[in-house]
């Protein structure tokens, strides 16, 4: 029937649990081509790092370090990395639907297709657009309050590194085993253990809550970072938006992530214990999951795109050269959107069978989350009013942002309608209208934020040509590659079909394959603009405040020393270090000692034993289980009686470290 | 007046020239049609809102550029202003209540539990769909026939749909009639189409369901009343009856399955796919919760648990292919090794469907 293929048999040795050599997918060209690529590219990293002698640097400043900026720039590397694949999977499904068409069966079976959209939406989420947002709040927020650091630095550490792990963790499936094939939310009664048999779930479930750990505790540490470490005078409505808006996402993560963990949980109870919550007898219910699921997902969205508010409120005013307007409307416009989006994760089912009312409910609070999202954009406009707008690289993002971004505002708010939603409901529309808002706003934001603060980072701008053609690529191959589905949307066509009968579609998906093929020109043009500008930074060279920025992080030198302000920043309101410079404001030259947490190789450790775990549990290797599940508790118990954890930074070195700014 | 809703003629000739294909804006059933109105209201209600910002997010970066000749207007002190905030929170929220209000009306007419209002309820045809991996099966309890993945209907008659599973999640979607429906196992969820014209309508699975999800579609034929009474005679006249046993043979795992059809549908069939207990000797749904009810099966509960059980011998592998059932494993957790190699060769040889027949004759 199905295929002649078969999955590896069921066996279990005490040794190596089920796993056995049938697992490795050496008959895949595809995968072993990727296997050998990133070998390969693995063998020059090495060769690199041991010809210059960067090992003892890679692990005493990066790998171990506490500091927040550093720990914000591996954030976004992680990000770009995974982005990288993300985007692979994304070509690989574009090219599959404009091949598929008519009966011809494309490249990519259903079993490896599957695999592919469900990789697709797991990584993109977890791990690029969350590892994009988390370095970005990291490194920007605790400089713009005016704090050396974040409130728990090794905690910083610790989460980062569990995300690294659970990232890893989803990687290699692809060569030991196999990932999910129950899309990104993974919805049993599919992903429980009668219909995904295989290992790809347990994947899906280890990783992700290996990588939600570190999410949570970054959650819990930013919040105490902005309620604890604001810089003397700063009140909370003194706060610079972006800070506001990380603070709104952080209470957003530390709400709704608990939920995933023990939705996910549950579904591992399923999977490992045979318990029933959500099997299709004995009692399940698999309509729980998908509330459960979607009460963290819906949230979720939001955890994405208001900091992305807050980066494009940031730039917008820094750009027009004036005072964002409606900052006030603006934070409680995002404090509102934080509490609603609590009370719409219904809309994500409309056709699941509530009656009238309840669609109705759920149907009206979402659409009234678009009045503070509305509001958000005419603040945005408003500040450009009357302005003196600079079309820096940024500044294109944003208002291709502004652009994009409504439109998929629009189409988000038709699909609130329940009766509409009943038709476009898990068609292409809805694909198409959560990547505009995705790509529009997340993506868009994190380009303009790494060219907004990666001079503040590094000391040098971006390369401006290879900025311009990575915005237009983008813009353009966004809407080649999204406006046909929201046409396919609206003939009925389905998602995640890898392959269809009816020809008259093909064209539309081959569209949308060269609008993807434009994307990944953008990508490129992002590379190698950060190679050129990166080859070219002695005449990118650029002062500690390139932009005329209003909020405190450009008060620091750029690249900013480990302990961010020479001095204790006293604030007295809004815009504080635009004020500073109408006052002609220097540091004083008088420095004393700065007191600073010192690094620790705790937290790489005990997310490396947690990936070790990870693999075993999808494995059934309880041996390997037990024994790295005892590691972790062993080195964070050992770390609690380390007392050497913090050290001063003599007044001679910051001297110095501000002679060099200075010259710079 | 809401009823009655006039298009512009400009947007009606936009819609006839894009064609047939677009179901959704060019539809073949009520309500679907009152679904492309509702889209289409909610559509212009929000363009008095998106295009003066598109307008504006292009125009002010313009406008206020730095390299401009006068630059007499820029205002850096400028950050508030009371009526315009006014303004961009009340006309999104004026919008928004307009939206809501239409919300309402609609999702309380469309409710797709509810009979379709203005057809007859006696004339309504009742179709018990039931999603199977990966196929449809389609019972027609008033004619006591059934079919598989071919939807007769007669036109202009309302049809009633009772919906569930007999395995994953799946959504019956029939874009030309009206939206779509979730079926679930052990649940019956319902769904109001008509077609109000003859004509073949594509429908299909619109939830991720596993391998056999992109084929698993159907052709929704609505036909006159003659052909249907014909089309009815026709799968009478099959000499396959659909029983209990011959629905569990039916239900094993395939893809792109051929159209069939079913003579003589065993009464109380849907109900027991929904009360999960169409193989004999196993205990359905609503009895197991009055049991439950009443407290309990007790100790001597605990040593007959198999009958409570539904779905153990439906394990597929990541193919499509069924998993044989393995009565040494069963009761255990995974991971119990049996290195039983006669067992794993039966995985790569056995045909599907005998596994299929073996299961439903020996249950476990």
């Amino acid at each position: 029937m199905a295929t002649e293929h078969v999955q590896p048999a069921e066996v279990w040795t005490p040794i190596f649990g089920r796993l056995t050599l049938d697992w490795i997918p050496y008959h895949e060209p595809i995968l072993v081509g990727t296997f050998g690529a990133i070998v390969l590219g693995g063998l020059i990293l090495l060769a690199i790092l041991t010809k210059y002698r960067l090992w003892v640097p890679l692990w005493k400043d990066w790998i171990t370090t506490i500091d927040h900026k550093k720990i914000g720039i591996m954030y976004m590397i992680l990000g770009f990395i995974m982005f990288i694949r993300g985007f692979a999977d994304a070509l690989m499904m574009r090219a599959q639907q404009a091949m598929a068409a008519g009966g011809a069966e494309g490249y990519l079976p259903p079993h490896h297709f599957d695999q592919v959209f469900t990789a697709h939406g797991v990584i993109m989420i977890f791990f690029v657009a969350m590892a994009f947002v988390t370095g970005i709040m990291n490194y920007v927020m605790p400089a713009q309050i005016g704090a050396r650091d974040v409130a728990f630095p090794f905690l910083n550490n610790f989460s980062f590194w569990m995300t690294v792990a659970g990232a890893l963790l989803v990687n290699i499936s692809l060569f030991v085993g196999e990932f999910a094939r129950v899309g990104w939310l993974a919805f049993p009664p599919l992903s429980g253990s009668d219909f995904s048999t295989g290992p790809g779930v347990d994947y899906y479930l280890w990783s992700l809550q290996i990588a939600g750990v570190g999410t949570t505790l970054s959650g819990i540490n930013l919040v105490a970072t902005i309620f604890k470490m604001r810089a003397p005078g700063m009140k909370l409505f003194d706060m610079p938006v972006f800070t506001w808006t990380t603070l709104c996402t952080n209470v957003l993560i530390v709400a709704a992530f608990p939920v995933l963990t023990a939705t996910l949980a549950l579904l591992t109870l399923d999977r490992y214990l045979g318990t029933h919550f959500f099997t299709n007898d004995m009692g399940g219910n698999a309509m729980m999951y998908v509330n459960l699921i979607w009460i963290w997902g819906h949230p979720e969205v939001y955890i994405l795109i208001i900091p992305i508010f807050g980066v494009f409120s940031e730039i917008v005013s820094t750009f027009s050269g004036k005072p964002l307007f409606g900052y006030k409307t603006m934070v409680w416009a995002t404090a509102c959107i934080m509490v609603l989006s609590f009370v719409v994760w219904l809309h994500h089912f409309f056709t699941m069978g509530s009656g009238a009312n309840v669609n109705t409910f759920f149907g009206i609070t979402t659409m009234i989350i678009a009045v503070p999202t509305g509001v958000k954009i005419f603040n945005w406009l408003f500040t450009m009013y009357k302005g003196r707008v600079r079309f820096e690289v940024p500044m294109l993002w944003t208002v291709g942002f502004l652009v994009t971004f409504t439109i998929g505002g629009m189409t988000g708010v038709l699909l609130a309608v329940p009766p509409v939603d009943f038709q476009l409901h898990n068609t292409l529309f809805l694909v198409a209208h959560f990547h505009n808002v995705i790509i529009g706003g997340v993506v868009f934001g994190v380009m303009a934020a790494v060219t907004f603060w990666w001079p503040k980072a590094f000391g040098f701008k971006l390369d401006d040509r290879w900025g311009k053609r990575s915005f237009w690529f983008w813009c353009i191959g966004f809407y080649f590659a999204f406006m046909p589905l929201y046409a396919l949307g609206l003939m009925g066509v389905t998602r995640r079909m890898n392959a269809y009968m009816d020809s008259a579609w093909q064209i539309y998906f081959i569209v949308a394959a060269f609008g993807a093929g434009l994307i990944a020109l953008g990508i490129a043009s992002t590379f190698i603009g950060f190679f050129v500008s990166i080859k070219n930074r002695k005449a990118l060279a650029c002062g500690p405040d390139p932009w005329n920025g209003r909020t405190l992080e450009w008060a620091m030198q750029s690249p900013p020393a480990p302990y961010n302000f020479p001095q204790e920043v006293h604030v007295r309101g809004r815009d504080e270090w635009w004020r500073m410079k109408q006052e002609g404001f220097q540091w004083s030259e008088i420095y004393e000692p700065i007191h600073m947490p010192k690094n620790t190789a705790t937290g790489v450790l005990i997310a490396a034993f947690a990936l070790v775990l990870g693999f075993a549990m999808v494995w059934y290797i309880w041996w390997l289980a037990i024994v790295s599940f005892l590691a972790c508790l062993a080195i964070g118990i050992a770390h609690t009686f380390n007392y050497n954890r913090d050290y001063w930074i003599p007044e001679s070195d910051v001297a110095k470290h501000e002679q060099k700014g200075a010259l710079a | 007046m809401l009823r009655r809703l006039k298009l512009p003629p400009l947007l009606l000739a936009v819609l006839a020239l894009s064609g047939c294909q677009y179901d959704v804006l060019n539809p073949s059933g009520w309500v679907a049609l009152e679904q492309r109105n509702l889209l289409i209201i909610s559509t212009l209600l929000m363009l008095i809102v998106i295009i003066p910002v598109l307008i504006m997010s292009v125009y002010f970066p313009w406008k206020y550029r730095a390299r401009r000749e006068d630059q007499s207007d820029y205002d850096p002190e400028f950050e508030h202003s009371t009526s315009l905030e006014v303004v961009i929170w009340g006309v999104p929220i004026l919008i928004v209540a307009a939206l809501g209000i239409y919300t309402y009306i609609y999702t309380h007419r469309l409710d797709p539990y509810k009979p379709i209002e203005h057809l007859s309820a006696e004339d309504a045809i009742e179709v018990q769909a039931v999603s199977l991996d990966w196929k449809w099966l389609f019972i027609y309890p008033q004619f006591g026939v059934a079919s598989v993945n071919e939807l007769a209907i007669p036109a202009g008659r309302q049809v009633e749909f009772k919906l569930s599973s007999s395995t994953v999640m799946n959504t019956l979607s029939i874009p030309a009639l009206g939206g779509m429906v979730y079926s679930m196992a052990g649940m019956q969820t319902k769904l109001h189409l008509v077609a109000d014209h003859e004509g073949v309508y594509q429908g299909r699975s619109a939830h991720y369901s596993g391998p056999g999800f992109s084929q698993m579609t159907f052709e929704t034929q609505a036909m006159s009343d003659q052909d249907f009474a014909a089309w009815v005679s026709n799968a009478k006249g099959v000499e396959t009856p659909l029983t209990r046993a011959s629905y569990l043979e039916l239900e094993a795992p395939t893809i792109a399955a051929p159209v069939s059809y079913y003579s003589d549908v065993e009464d109380g069939l849907f109900q027991r796919i929904v009360g999960l207990c169409v193989q004999d000797g196993k205990v359905c749904m609503g009895d197991m919760m009055m049991q439950d009810m009443q407290g309990g099966g007790g100790l001597e509960g605990l040593g007959n648990g198999a009958a409570y059980e539904y779905d153990r011998y439906r394990r597929i592998d990541g193919f499509g292919n069924p998993i044989p059932f393995d009565p040494a494993s069963e009761g255990e957790s995974h991971g119990h090794g049996h290195d039983d190699m006669s067992m794993n060769e039966d995985n790569k040889t056995a045909h599907p469907s005998d596994a299929a027949k073996e299961y439903a004759q020996n249950g476990y």
